[in-house]
């Protein structure tokens, strides 16, 4: 699964999109924010992660799949 | 009601404010966010501005459309900058045009504080010494 990074969680995982593997062909949003925690622990450390799939903030129960466009969102500070 | 949504390294203001112009509007209404030299009483050297793009456009014309239906307005327009910031530059232009100045006021209040609280744009200061992305939205 391709995930796009911005902001403090880009500088976490090093790259603005990274290759992220998944087993399962759906995994829900609070799965997926598991095991990236597991892979980059400093994302705990952040104030809030929200994950965007398709361009819309997703919820916990959200279902991905490897096809989605998936993004994660540190607290946004523009304007 | 029409809108004019954009993300750009430089914001033209008097191009923005050109859009707002409408022969039923009584009332243009702008506010434009700049760059301050101290932020936490630590002195900014400069900033630097990054965005989702396609959701950022996304979810300022979903709050273009909502404010829409909250007044009665003509034009909005929204445009934040990307890309590094110097001091004074403006970084974020919201306009909104309608026949009676109340409309114009609170819309513009709105659409700034729900684009800083939902847009998915990020800032990181660069100080004299280091630099931090910024993670609130005050």
């Amino acid at each position: 699964m391709k995930i796009h990074a911005f902001g403090a969680a880009k500088d976490i995982t090093g790259a603005a999109l990274i290759d992220f593997p998944v087993e399962e062909t759906f995994v829900k949003v609070k799965d997926l924010k598991s095991l990236l925690y597991q892979k980059y622990p400093d994302l705990i450390k952040l104030p809030s992660l929200a994950i965007s799939v398709n361009l819309f903030y997703a919820s916990e129960e959200t279902l991905v799949n490897k096809h989605d466009e998936v993004a994660l969102i540190p607290p946004v500070s523009g304007g | 009601m029409e809108s004019h949504i954009e993300i750009t390294p430089e914001i033209n203001i008097n191009e923005a404010y050109q859009k707002l112009i409408h022969p039923k509007s009584g009332g243009i209404c702008t506010f434009i966010g700049t760059v301050r030299d101290l932020n936490n009483s630590k002195d900014v050297s400069h900033l630097f501005f990054e965005a989702y793009e396609k959701m950022a456009i996304l979810k300022m014309e979903e709050l273009a459309e909502e404010a829409g239906k909250k007044w009665p307005l003509n034009k909005i327009v929204m445009v934040h900058a990307i890309g590094e910031k110097q001091i004074t530059d403006p970084v974020v232009f919201i306009g909104v045009s309608s026949a009676h100045r109340d409309a114009s006021f609170r819309a513009s209040r709105y659409l700034i504080d729900r684009l800083k609280e939902v847009v998915p744009i990020w800032k990181k200061e660069t100080y004299q010494d280091h630099s931090s992305w910024i993670n609130a939205h005050p």
